[in-house]
């Protein structure tokens, strides 16, 4: 595990997105109206479009995106499209602690 | 918390529905149980007549098999009728003795035939057409005998004829009217429909009473006597004479009964409000509906208050019908007889089998009667339905929506009329690459019945909504009456709400709301924050009611509108300033060029809109290529907008030899007034110096064309997915009358259309005569609505100046971490917000 600051939260609009970068890697991170943060691959699982780019919905459990490309919605939560779409989009461990939020994107694929 | 419990008696397709719709509001608020005397699942019953002509089988037909109960959680008696409620300990009894307790009870108990009270009613081979049992006899005694009658011309009476037929049997079917489908057609319209049912070999008997069904020697019925003495032979007869609301069981329970269980608008009886009724067992305002579409609706507004939600209620439904026999086409909706204060236009061309009727009233359609070709049913039916004033089209009207609307603007049903001739391979939806046979099986396996559901499980039209049109139509053939198209203007926003764009506009102004949170907390929103469907259309009419009061959420708008600028497919954006009126400079035209270079950007291409285009920008250089272009005097050209894009002008009398007006002055003027003005969709201008009119503005959303004497205003015209051409709504004389008349319709549509609705659906929505009466002839109403237009763009900013500053223009930052080795908790904070 190692676990990496990225930013405050409240430098991540309410139901809005940040892009991450490492290492040519790009990460969205997430965070619903309760303040949940969710980190997934920015890549949709339809055609790569930026996940971070589109417009976060639902909360908790429930919280989900909708791609700008072409309207696949994907759980936060999983990573996975909602129906009738398929598809995954990799998760990262995420949390917040102290207004901070940490990252841990050396997590393997499926945690 | 103790669950409800909720008791269905009637597993048909009224109550089943309730049912689902039910489970789909409030999945966890009742236990439910159904009794069905049935020993099926719920089937979709209007296709029994597919069945009986060896078209389907029955298992085609499921709609709920067994399993889907279990999933559900709910209890199914199949098989038990129920024969007794104890409204006092609430108690519902069946047959065999089963008893289940209710909280609330719902009753959907369908209809019974009505059996004609002639001697020899009773006897073997004489049945009705309502059931899976029914048509099973019917099937039997096609393989066995030789002879049947029908009684009854109707709708039911006809499908079972043509069943007959087709498997074999010689039929007669005797009527006491004088036309077959007296209800549903006129004389006209009735014998060209025998005469192509005569050529399949159906015989009549009209004007014919039933006296009496003796038996043969087998004691199984033999002859149909007439009234008149004649004689018909029949191994089968079938009772088709008409239905009953079947209230048997609730008037034994003393709920109040007439002609139907008498219901209130969410279907509750008027005797307890713990007993609900949907279907054809109800009495609803005095009608018994017979036919699945309003009984849906029904259903709809039944569970929505079942629910706990209570906003729905149910008005009474306009209906229409559809004959299934293969091969013959009949529609029939609304009042097609005419009469007093009636206009009609009828079409009759007996050889080719075609009738059509329209039927007007008021400058509204009200019926439509048509055989031979009813491509066009649905569109007169929502036409109908919606009681638009069709004036301006009256003379095309009767050629079909494609005619008409070639003639007229686009209804948004950009389909042609065709979808039943489509063969199975042929592509609906060319966005998402859905074909009529993908839909079709959807529609029948999955027992779909409205456009969100084809769009849910197909995701046919739910890209960029030109195939909708097709879609429903493909519906339409498929379902027959089952299919009632929704009103457009009382359709959903989205899955996260009942109510429609109108209602929803109107709550915001009425009732001053002035955010997204308290607008979904005042109208009930099902969903904690909406979805990218609503908020985005929430948003706008939250800022185009109260400007300059609410804040603009830019969480709740596309990527485009947030970044300002359009998203590119691997991620990148572009970058369009504006150029006014299509015009630019040398200076202009360097900073453009150093940008470019300056910010690598791959592609710098001219648009169809006069200017110049940057793509293939990296987000994290938006706002300093912005700050560059914004230093040589260049403001953001809203290309990505639901807003104002682009005025588009010719040279004019400023240069050219023909120009009649200064073009390009007036379009730059145009353009600087309308700066920054978010619309229910993009906005494009267009100003000619002449009729050659080189800026085409007879595709545009307002199109100025110039003439000697002043200018002519054309509005609502279209260039995109379906090319309309502008209308003509006046002509004046001076600039600063079409600055005035173009502000005030562009305000009007602002105000009252519906969110991603163009100003050419705009305008076929409300009709253009609606738009006359307040921008030409109402001097009054026309200048307020140019205030409160110039009041909203007072101030407008540039976006892209506006985006320099934090917060905004965090957004565009990358947060670059780098990778690193510690285990731990993070100590890394090489973070650069
Ligand atoms: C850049 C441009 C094409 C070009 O290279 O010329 C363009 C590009 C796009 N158009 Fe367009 N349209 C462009 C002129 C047009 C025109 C011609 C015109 O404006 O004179 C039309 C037809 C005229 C009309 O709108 O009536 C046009 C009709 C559409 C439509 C169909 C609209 C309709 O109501 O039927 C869409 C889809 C939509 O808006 O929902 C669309 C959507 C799009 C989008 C924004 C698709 C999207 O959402 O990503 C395209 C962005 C491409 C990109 O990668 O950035 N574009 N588009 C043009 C920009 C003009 C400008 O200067 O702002
Ligand atoms: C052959 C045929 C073709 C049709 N074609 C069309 C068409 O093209 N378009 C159209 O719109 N409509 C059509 N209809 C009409 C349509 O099927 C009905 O309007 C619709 O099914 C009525 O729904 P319902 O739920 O009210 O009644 P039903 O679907 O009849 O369901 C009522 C159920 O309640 C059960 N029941 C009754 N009493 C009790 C009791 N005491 N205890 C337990 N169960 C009980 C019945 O057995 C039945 O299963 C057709 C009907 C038939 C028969
Ligand atoms: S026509 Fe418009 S929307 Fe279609 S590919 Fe070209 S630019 Fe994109
Ligand atoms: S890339 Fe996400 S929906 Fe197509």
């Amino acid at each position: 595990m190692a676990w990496q600051k990225v930013c405050r939260l409240d430098e991540i609009a309410p139901l809005g997105a940040r892009v991450v970068a490492l290492a040519g890697e790009k990460i969205a991170v997430f965070r619903t109206d309760g303040d949940d943060v969710f980190a997934l691959r920015d890549a949709c699982p339809h055609q790569g479009g930026p996940l971070s780019q589109g417009i976060v919905h639902g909360s908790g459990e429930h919280a989900r995106v909708t791609c700008p490309l072409h309207g696949m919605n994907i759980a936060l939560a999983s990573g996975l499209a909602l129906p009738p779409d398929e598809g995954c989009a990799r998760r990262f461990p995420v949390r917040v602690e102290a207004g901070e939020v940490w990252l841990d994107p050396s997590a393997p694929a499926g945690t | 918390m103790r669950k409800q419990k909720l008791v269905l008696v009637g597993n048909g397709m009224a109550g089943v529905k309730t049912i689902e719709e039910v489970l789909k509001y409030a999945p966890d608020l009742y236990d439910i149980t159904v009794f069905g005397a049935e020993p099926h699942g719920n089937y979709n019953r209007i296709l029994l007549s597919p069945v009986l002509a060896g078209e389907m089988t029955l298992q085609d037909i499921l709609l709920n098999d067994l399993d889907w109960y279990g999933a559900n959680g709910i209890t199914l008696h199949a098989g038990r009728k129920v024969i007794e409620i104890d409204r006092v300990r609430r108690v519902v009894r069946a047959e065999d003795g089963t008893e289940a307790a209710y909280d609330r009870l719902l009753l959907a108990t369908g209809s019974t035939p009505f059996i004609l009270p002639v001697p020899g009613r009773d006897l073997p081979g004489v049945v009705a057409y309502r059931d899976i049992a029914d048509t099973e006899a019917m099937i039997d005694a096609a393989g066995r005998y030789r002879h049947a009658v029908v009684i009854g011309a109707g709708l039911l009476g006809l499908e079972a004829a043509n069943g007959l037929i087709q498997r074999g049997m010689a039929v007669t079917v005797v009527h006491l009217g004088d036309w077959i489908m007296e209800r549903q057609l006129d004389r006209a319209a009735a014998e060209l429909l025998q005469a192509s049912l005569e050529a399949r070999g159906m015989k009549f008997r009209l004007g014919a009473q039933t006296a009496a069904l003796r038996a043969g020697e087998n004691g199984r019925v033999a002859v149909v006597e007439l009234a008149d003495g004649a004689e018909i032979a029949a191994d089968l007869v079938v009772m088709s004479a008409g239905i009953r609301p079947n209230s048997a069981l609730a008037e034994s329970a003393k709920l109040h009964c007439e002609r139907g269980i008498v219901v209130t608008d969410t279907l509750q009886t008027v005797t307890d409000p713990r007993i609900y009724a949907v279907g054809e067992c109800a009495n609803h305002r005095g009608v018994a509906y017979g036919l699945v579409a309003p009984l849906f609706e029904q259903a709809r507004v039944c569970a929505n208050h079942l629910a706990g939600f209570g906003i729905g209620r149910y008005a009474g439904s306009v209906t229409s019908t559809k004959l299934k026999v293969t091969g013959v086409d009949v529609f029939s909706a609304g009042d097609f007889s005419g009469g007093e204060g009636c206009d009609e236009i009828v079409l009759h061309d007996r050889a080719g089998g075609i009738y059509k009727k329209l039927v007007l009233k008021d400058d509204r359609l009200a019926g439509a009667v048509m055989i031979g070709d009813t491509a066009d049913g649905s569109w007169y039916f929502q036409l109908v339905r919606e009681g638009r004033n069709v004036s301006g089209m009256r003379e095309h009207l009767m050629f079909g929506q494609g005619f008409a609307q070639s003639q007229l603007g686009d209804a948004g049903h950009q389909g042609n009329s065709q979808a039943a001739a489509l063969p199975d391979s042929a592509e609906v939806c060319g966005c998402n690459g859905v074909c009529k046979g993908t839909i079709v099986k959807a529609i029948r396996e999955k027992g779909l019945f409205t456009l969100d559901e084809v769009r849910q499980h197909t995701k046919a039209s739910s890209s960029c909504g030109s195939c909708t049109g097709l879609v429903e139509q493909i519906l339409a053939s498929t379902l027959g009456g089952a299919y009632q198209a929704v009103d457009k203007s009382a359709r959903p926003l989205c899955g996260c709400t009942e109510h429609g764009h109108a209602v929803v506009r109107k709550a915001i102004r009425e009732l001053r709301l002035l955010s997204i949170d308290e607008t979904m907390r005042a109208l009930d929103w099902k969903t904690p924050n909406g979805c990218a469907s609503c908020r985005p259309a929430l948003n706008y009419y939250l800022i185009s009611t109260w400007p300059h009061e609410v804040r603009d959420d830019p969480q709740s708008r596309f990527i485009n509108e947030r970044a300002h600028a359009n998203i590119q497919k691997d991620g990148s954006f572009s970058v369009v300033p504006r150029m006014w009126g299509g015009l630019t400079t040398p200076a202009e035209l360097r900073a453009i060029a150093d940008a470019a270079e300056k910010y690598q950007v791959p592609t710098v291409k001219l648009t169809g809109g006069q200017r110049i285009d940057l793509v293939g920008v990296k987000k994290d250089d938006l706002p300093a290529i912005w700050a560059d272009l914004g230093k040589a005097g260049m403001v953001s050209g809203h290309a990505y907008g639901k807003s104002l894009r682009t005025v588009k002008t010719c040279v004019g009398s400023e240069h050219c030899r023909f120009g009649t007006q200064r073009s390009m002055d007036l379009g730059v003027k145009l353009e600087r007034m309308l700066f920054g003005m978010w619309s229910p969709h993009k906005v494009k201008l267009a100003v000619s110096g002449c009729p050659r009119n080189c800026a085409e503005a007879g595709i545009k959303d307002v199109g100025i064309v110039g003439v000697d004497s002043g200018f002519e205003i054309h509005i609502a015209g279209n260039g995109g997915i379906k090319t309309e051409v502008a209308q003509f709504l006046c002509k004046v004389a001076s600039e600063e009358e079409v600055k005035e008349i173009t502000g005030a319709f562009l305000q009007l549509y602002r105000e009252e259309g519906f969110y991603l609705e163009r100003t050419c659906h705009y305008v076929e929505r409300v009709g253009l005569e609606h738009v006359r009466r307040q921008i030409v002839d109402a001097a009054g109403t026309r200048a307020a609505l140019y205030a409160r237009l110039l009041h909203a763009l007072r101030d407008a900013p540039d976006p892209w100046a506006e985006q320099q500053a934090e917060p905004l223009a965090r957004q565009y930052r990358t947060i670059r971490i780098e990778p690193q080795q510690e285990k731990g908790h993070g100590m890394a904070e090489s973070v650069s917000a």
